[in-house]
């Protein structure tokens, strides 16, 4: 009973500490984003009223704020994924755009096709589309080495002007001299949730990808094999998974995902491709994806919160004057008050004193090695001298007491690894698993090595008596 | 032709200014994504420093002193505190993006600025006469210190100590602490000195090219000039041909777009970014990557 209630409590202390960096990072970002509205000489309690009044006291404010948030969370699971997988996808933007062409190419054609069907083609295409270009970055990586932050963000130009292209060529409306497609058929578009907002399906199917991102990463092999080589390429490669094939896989889904969001948004809310219509969505799902650490749960409010800053900006732009574009600087405060974490564990009185300890253990180890570089120096004899047989016996007797003597550290701390791992392990940490076994496994590795020496050293030493007794 | 070439060596001077500075940063070991932000800055303040007072030379010089103050919150954050570098640098970029827009929205719209002072070219005479390459005696004063920095950055970097010294800590940063080389420290400078020098590169783009300002006008040269430093393996020569061929792209793109190809002018626009995809799938035997290149350096 005690120990279920410890145990509850852990879990509690757990996600509170999981909870309070990005809550300490919101709000130092309001507060300092507030200074900068008050330094351009607005009144920044007026600019947050307005903001927050448009985006949540209405039945439309929610629509409009939740309508925001479901293209947030397929972007912010893009680079999610990507990231548990240690790729960073900073090509959102371009598979939105490549996503939502080959949505509205679904959309446009099939005229007279069953709704359901229609949808359902719409929403296959885009994430086609989308996971197409995302392994196109992975691709590159794993054939040529060519860094997936860069290619991303180049293909995010690419994916640009294509659209660019073909709304002002091929695929231009009929009857108008702008540069849009036709608009998306009814039966193509997703229906609303609540009539008379904008708030559609597409939130739903975004809930759905959450649960689905949930199981896919906590429950199946393959996503096991992406967080451990995500996390520790080296240990996933010594455990038999294949790193290239892993990152493939990510950067499909990431694209996918992120093309899935672009269809809905173009068929559903945009309903004609416009020249830049994905605007920044690409980049404001990577805040959300920090803000929500990568987690499920996280996501889904960070992107209810960013929902609500995104649909008010306008408003508040309109109202108190404030360039809606401070939502920008907010984003960049908050990613950098959250990966910047150590600033605040510097203060913790718990790190500070695990730092110390673990100077004066350096210390201690730092003598010990004197101490074995020494008896190096005694061993060497300077001038020249030929060691005789009985000698280089006994050298290499001596040699493999040190090897063996090495190993038995290194074992022991592997083991002493291997506990702090289970410790983790138990405490529901999937990785630490992997982690304690490889540990466990090299552990082994070394002990045969060490036993194979130790048979060496003793037909050393034999050799080093015999030949010393003959001479 | 004349005009082409024209055109060629004043599209490599942005790059040239941000990579050949950037190459120190790389090479110190801290990898800078945020050069796009910084850049931007650099535009932003280059034309309002040329609005309030009229000169260009101001203008640049606040670019400056604005862009490095970006980069010394960069620094930071990665260098102090450990940060992951690249979300560090997603991070500048984002914030750099907020505040020229915002400043755009609340001091030259409402104004109505369409154009302040910019650089004006300076031919040299005689040189400038010459047919074909006369072109390149013929531009403004950041031109003509864009390319006297290759030789500036190729001398610092081979023939002094604070190059070696640069060179070795991306390299080995432990081994350099232990003889007595502030690692961190000279990271600082190196990063600092990326933020002046992409700073005034975002001021030529402003202010030498097109003498006002547009959001997100960069439009992807900080990447390129990043792109550039790999192509270029890490070295001066390396990037300055680097930075060369992306301008090249750059170049054939505005000529290709003027001359009516059967080929959409838009798909003539993708051509840097194509350019820069396809040069870093070029691979090397052997690279010239520091080998700590990205890692934080924490003193045990």
């Amino acid at each position: 009973m005690n120990e279920v209630k410890t145990k509850n409590s852990m879990a509690f202390i757990k996600a509170l500490n999981g909870v309070r960096d990005p809550a300490f990072a919101l709000i130092t970002a309001i507060v300092i984003v507030a200074i900068i509205i008050a330094a351009m000489g607005y009144n920044p309690l007026n600019a947050y009223r307005a903001l927050f009044t448009s985006s949540v006291s209405s039945l439309g404010g929610w629509g409009e704020t939740l309508q925001k948030s479901t293209l947030l969370i397929f972007t912010a699971l893009s680079f999610a994924v990507a990231k548990k997988c240690g790729m960073i996808n900073l090509g959102a933007s371009g598979q939105l755009y490549m996503g939502g062409i080959a949505g509205m190419l679904v959309a446009t054609t099939f005229e007279g096709l069953f709704s359901p069907i229609h949808i359902i083609l719409v929403l296959l295409a885009g994430i086609a589309a989308g996971a197409v270009f995302g392994a196109i970055v992975a691709l590159l990586k794993n054939l040529f080495g060519a860094s997936e932050v860069v290619t991303s963000m180049m293909l995010n130009y690419v994916g640009q002007y294509f659209c660019t292209y073909l709304i002002s060529g091929p695929m231009r409306g009929p009857g108008t001299d702008l540069a849009q497609s036709a608009p998306s058929l009814e039966s193509a578009r997703l229906p609303m949730l609540i009539s008379g907002t904008r708030l559609h399906a597409g939130l739903l199917i975004a809930i759905a990808a959450i649960i689905l991102y949930y199981f896919f990463m906590e429950r199946t092999t393959r996503g096991y094999q992406m967080k451990v080589v995500g996390m520790n390429p080296s240990a996933g490669a010594y455990a038999g998974m294949k790193i290239k094939t892993n990152q493939l896989i990510a950067m499909a889904i990431a694209g996918g995902l992120a093309g899935l969001g672009g269809a809905i948004q173009a068929t559903v809310i945009n309903v004609r491709l416009t020249i830049d219509w994905a605007g920044n969505y690409g980049f404001d799902g990577l805040a959300v994806a920090f803000v929500g650490g990568m987690a499920p749960i996280g996501i889904a409010i960070a992107s209810v919160l960013f929902g609500i800053l995104l649909s008010g900006a306008d408003k508040m732009q309109m109202l108190a004057g404030v360039p809606s574009s401070v939502i920008y600087l907010f984003q960049g405060i908050v990613i950098l008050i959250i990966i910047g974490r150590e600033l605040f564990d510097k203060f913790d009185i718990k790190t500070l004193r695990e730092k110390h300890k673990a100077k004066i253990q350096n210390e201690k180890n730092l003598s010990a090695e004197k101490i074995i570089i020494l008896n190096d120096a005694s061993d060497r004899i300077p001038g020249k001298f030929v060691p005789s047989e009985a000698e280089k016996a006994a050298a290499n007797a001596n040699y493999a007491a040190k090897q063996i003597s090495a190993a038995k550290a290194v074992v022991t701390k592997l083991l002493a690894d291997k506990e702090v791992y289970e410790k983790a392990a138990a405490d529901g940490d999937e990785g630490s698993m992997i982690m304690a076994k490889l540990a466990a496994r090299q552990a082994d590795d070394i002990t045969k090595a060490a036993e194979r020496m130790i048979s060496e050293r003793a037909a050393y030493e034999k050799t080093a008596i015999q030949k010393g007794g003959e001479a | 032709m004349e005009a082409f070439l024209g055109s060629l060596f004043q599209l490599a001077v942005p790059l040239l200014l941000c990579a050949c500075a950037y190459l120190f940063s790389e090479k110190s070991g801290v990898e800078n994504i945020g050069l796009e932000g910084l850049m931007l800055t650099g535009a932003l303040f280059g034309v309002l420093g040329s609005y309030w007072t009229g000169s260009p030379y101001v203008g640049a010089l606040l670019a400056m002193v604005m862009s490095m103050l970006l980069s010394l919150l960069f620094a930071f954050f990665t260098i102090t505190l450990h940060s992951n570098q690249i979300v560090a640098g997603v991070a500048l970029n984002l914030l750099a993006s907020g505040i020229t827009i915002s400043l755009n929205r609340v001091f030259l719209t409402p104004a109505n600025v369409v154009r302040v002072n910019g650089f004006h070219n300076i031919a040299i005479p005689g040189l400038s006469q010459i047919p074909v390459i006369g072109a390149f005696f013929n531009q403004t004063t950041l031109g003509y210190l864009a390319y006297f920095m290759v030789f500036v950055t190729w001398f610092v970097f081979y023939k002094t100590d604070i190059g070696l010294k640069i060179r070795s800590v991306g390299d080995n940063p432990t081994a350099c602490d232990t003889v007595g080389i502030n690692v961190n420290a000279l990271r600082y400078k190196t990063v600092l000195y990326t933020g002046i020098m992409a700073g005034l590169a975002g001021a030529f783009i402003s202010t030498g090219q097109l003498s006002a300002f547009s959001e997100n006008m960069v439009s992807g040269r900080g990447f390129i000039a990043y792109a550039a430093v790999i192509f270029g393996n890490y070295t001066p020569i390396g990037v300055f041909r680097a930075c060369i061929i992306f301008a090249l792209g750059m170049a054939a793109q505005y000529r290709f777009q003027a001359l009516e190809t059967p080929i959409s002018f838009y798909f003539w626009m993708m051509l840097p970014y194509i350019i820069t995809i396809v040069a870093l799938c070029l691979n090397r035997k052997k690279s010239n990557k520091p080998k700590f290149g990205g890692v934080p350096y924490i003193k045990s």
